[in-house]
């Protein structure tokens, strides 16, 4: 992906997926592009399950990905890597933490969690890039920053500077939590290189 | 989260129309959340010089408005789309009275009923309701478009709404700042009861007004910048307005367009002649035949609706595929998988009296806000809902209809906030009228719903200020109710008894629970220490579980395993609480039997 691309963001209402693709937001910015990014907030947002979608270009008019035009998908659950498969296409990047939280079905025992689930994926030619986003932010301090792990793994197939977001999260990042965050990013951005 | 970059700043669409009203020199703003609406009053307070307050509710919200404006200040009212059916009354008479400052009413729609309870298209309003009506198409419009409808107003002497939709208040896109202007109107007391003092005999000669003041407003659209042809391919011309014009952009990109700034009135000779020019005109639209039918009223051939969807949302590919079939690509079918539905938090009060309704058998009305998850599995403990408010009327109606003896048949929740928008002359009605279906509150002391917003009875204003609390057992008393009861949520045994005893009573009863939502700042502050389970003591009853609390998971027992553990050789499983997602309730503990769920001594 070079001169555009589109972006979808998928987890559980919770996990941080508004501030990691406003951080990625910020980055596609600072390289000269224009971008739309959308976003549903409300009832969605209570453990549900959730989506924003990025889209860049030199100029960008809709706000929504179409279907089957996915380039990227940074999927913050396992099971929510899947749940949107009509969205990507072969040759798409999933990067996906390998964390699984479980619907209200699974945890009650009415359902199970499907197993093996990202062979869902692979089977369709769509390249899996599991990282331990949660084990990374604990091993830098503080599991909240799983978000910012998952930046810092997108950050290498995206054309901008790594720099470019360490500086964002510099600017962003209330001075308490910045050190830590900077960690995350780069333990992410490690562990894809 | 706003951001400077070259480009401009990074705005979501709401944050974009509080900047474009703040630099419009709006003063006064009222209006009640709702999503997709809220966070454009939750913005515009937090700039100097604007007097923005959350109303009970929208149609207290605009007239609020209107009065503002009838001292001459630019006046902004803002509330999701079925909240202008609350403002519908001064609305629809506003437009007779006219304005003296700038009066701007934000609708904000809501296709595809991502966060709503239907999909209404307001654009209706504006034709039903004789104003005119803007529609953005981005965030960065959407900031011009304020500013533009304040002077609309103030020339036109009418409200102007504003229409957005989920994909624009949502939307976060470029926008170019600009300064704060000083409204024209000098602010002060302006006596023009000819104008102002709806009795028939003013309002007739305001009615013939209303007319004229359309038939300008029609002659400028003809010539109103955000009505504009984006000359092309004109095998095919495009009528469009708001989000779907960026569909038509992305689908289409070599076709002639006539983009609909002004999506009431309508430029009708701007169309006639772009239908002139083009083969065939094609009216892409979300939801109802808005344009396509006033097009066809004016007796030019059209297409819409039998192509385009007229339910849900649109994007590009609907519209590239509903106009060009054969584009359709090959797309990877999904995967069978759990569904993921919103739930209520960890530790959330509602859970309790969810519970306990759960087990007793009744029918309960409900309302809208949180509690209204309260319908989903395992509690699945709410029987209606409609629209805000409608739970105690409902059951009041219902208990009519059953006739003598059913009133422990019947119950309703409703919400603190919701009570407050309209839940109260329900009340009123239900102990005038004589029916004593019991009325649970639910006072988690806040609006949460739409994230947390202030209300009369939450102590807060909408800057976080401290405000006077209104006093809910109070009011229902003076209402009338001779018993109210109040109870602790998380106390789900002591709960339930109260709840029994309101029901059995054949006078009106309210019970309310008070405690406080887990996402409200105070407690987020506090440590909570964790329930936690004594894995030994768990029989497998799964009470705990039916509470459907996001912290508490079963494990099955594989074959045997329940007897290798040491475990009945019939049980089969146990439960288990995630101590970073548990919020210290209680609840899970006040139903277990067997001791099985103890209080920790500290987090982690
Ligand atoms: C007329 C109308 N206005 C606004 C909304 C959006 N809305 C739904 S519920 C709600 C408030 C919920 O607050 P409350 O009753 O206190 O319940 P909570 O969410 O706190 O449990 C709002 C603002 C709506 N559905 N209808
Ligand atoms: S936000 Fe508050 S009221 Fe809503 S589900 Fe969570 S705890 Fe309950
Ligand atoms: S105490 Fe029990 S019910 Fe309450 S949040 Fe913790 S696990 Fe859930």
């Amino acid at each position: 992906m070079n001169d555009q691309g589109n972006i979808l963001f998928s987890g559980v209402g919770g996990q941080g997926i508004l501030l990691a693709s406003e951080i990625t937001a910020y980055g596609l910015l600072r390289a000269g592009y224009d971008a739309k990014k959308s976003e549903v907030h409300g009832m969605a947002q209570r453990g549900g399950s959730v989506t924003a979608q990025l889209r860049y270009g030199k100029k960008v008019y809709s706000p929504l990905i179409e279907p089957g035009r996915a380039d990227v998908q940074m999927a913050f659950e396992m099971m929510e890597a899947v749940r949107y498969l009509p969205y990507l296409h072969r040759g798409s990047k999933v990067i996906v933490n390998t964390q699984k939280i479980l619907p209200p079905a699974v945890a009650t025992g009415q359902a199970v969690y499907p197993e093996g689930i990202l062979d869902e994926l692979r089977r369709r030619d769509i390249e899996v890039i599991a990282v331990d986003a949660f084990e990374l932010a604990r091993s830098v301090g503080e599991g909240r920053t799983a978000n910012v792990v998952m930046v810092g793994a997108l950050s290498v197939f995206l054309p901008v500077e790594g720099e470019v977001f360490a500086e964002i999260i510099r600017a962003r990042v209330p001075e308490r939590f910045r050190e830590v965050n900077l960690e995350a990013f780069a333990a992410g951005r490690k562990a894809c290189q | 989260m706003t951001h400077d970059t070259t480009q401009g700043l990074w705005l979501s669409g709401n944050e974009a129309i509080a900047l474009g009203a703040y630099e419009a020199g709006v003063k006064v703003a009222s209006g009640y959340p709702g999503t997709p609406s809220t966070e454009i009053l939750e913005n515009l307070c937090t700039y100097q010089g604007v007097y923005c307050e959350w109303a009970p509710n929208e149609k207290v919200g605009l007239e609020t408005a209107l009065g503002a404006s009838f001292v001459g200040a630019r006046a902004l009212a803002t509330m999701k789309h079925v909240g202008v059916n609350v403002a519908a009354d001064p609305l629809f008479t506003a437009s007779y009275t006219g304005v003296r400052g700038g009066l701007v009413l934000v609708s904000a729609d809501d296709p595809e009923m991502h966060s709503s309870q239907n999909e209404q298209d307001n654009r209706n309003y504006a034709f039903a309701a004789k104003v005119p009506m803007l529609e953005p198409s981005d965030p960065s419009e959407a900031k011009e478009m304020v500013g533009a409808a304040f002077r609309l107003s103030e020339e036109l002497d009418t409200p102007v709404m504003l229409r957005i939709t989920t994909r624009v208040s949502h939307v976060k896109g470029v926008v170019t700042k600009g300064v704060r202007e000083e409204a024209p109107v000098a602010i002060g007391i302006e006596k023009v009861p000819g104008k102002l003092v709806m009795l028939p005999a003013m309002a007739r000669k305001r009615r013939v007004y209303v007319e004229e003041r359309m038939a300008r407003c029609k002659k400028l659209a003809e010539a109103y910048p955000y009505n504009r042809i984006e000359d092309g391919d004109r095998r095919r011309g495009f009528v469009t307005s708001g989000v779907s014009y960026l569909y038509v952009k992305e689908a289409f990109p070599e076709a002639a367009v006539l983009k609909l700034g002004m999506c009431w009135p309508l430029p009708e000779e701007m169309i006639r002649s772009f239908a002139a020019t083009v083969g065939e005109l094609i009216v892409v639209e979300e939801l109802d035949p808005f344009l396509e039918t006033h097009i066809k009223a004016m007796g030019i051939p059209c297409r819409g609706k039998e192509l385009i969807p007229n339910q849900g949302e649109l994007n590009t590919a609907i519209v590239r595929e509903a106009i060009d079939p054969a584009s359709r690509p090959q797309l990877f079918a999904p995967v069978e998988l759990p569904n993921r539905p919103p739930n209520m938090c960890a530790g959330c009060p509602h859970r309790g009296i969810f519970y306990n309704l759960s087990r007793m058998k009744l029918f309960v009305s409900g309302d809208i806000g949180c509690y209204t998850l309260g319908f989903l599995p395992p509690l699945s403990a709410m029987d209606a809902c409609v629209c805000m408010g409608a739970s105690v009327p409902i059951a009041h109606g219902m208990v009519k209809a059953l006739g003598e003896g059913s009133h422990d048949k019947v119950v309703s929740v409703i919400g603190d906030s919701t009570f407050l928008h309209s839940g109260i002359t329900g009340l009123v009605n239900s102990v005038y009228n004589g029916s004593a279906a019991t009325l649970i509150i639910l006072d988690n002391r806040i609006t949460a719903m739409t994230g947390q917003q202030h209300n009369p009875a939450s102590g807060g204003t909408i800057l976080g200020d401290p405000a006077p609390s209104l006093d809910l057992e109070g009011l229902c008393r003076a209402i009338g109710v001779k018993h109210v009861f109040t109870v602790n949520p998380h106390d789900v045994v002591e709960t339930r008894k109260v709840l029994k005893a309101a029901v059995e009573l054949s006078e009106p009863s309210v019970v309310i629970s008070r405690a406080p939502c887990v996402l409200l700042p105070e407690m987020k502050e506090r440590r909570p220490v964790s329930y936690f389970t004594n894995q030994d003591n768990c029989v497998g009853c799964m009470s705990c579980i039916r509470l459907g609390c996001p912290a508490i998971s079963w494990t099955a027992f594989a074959e045997g395993e329940a007897e290798r553990r040491g475990y009945r050789a019939t049980q089969k499983g146990v439960s288990k609480i995630d101590e970073i997602l548990c919020n210290d309730c209680g609840q899970c503990a006040s139903l277990c039997k067997f001791n099985a769920i103890t209080r920790g001594e500290g987090k982690k």
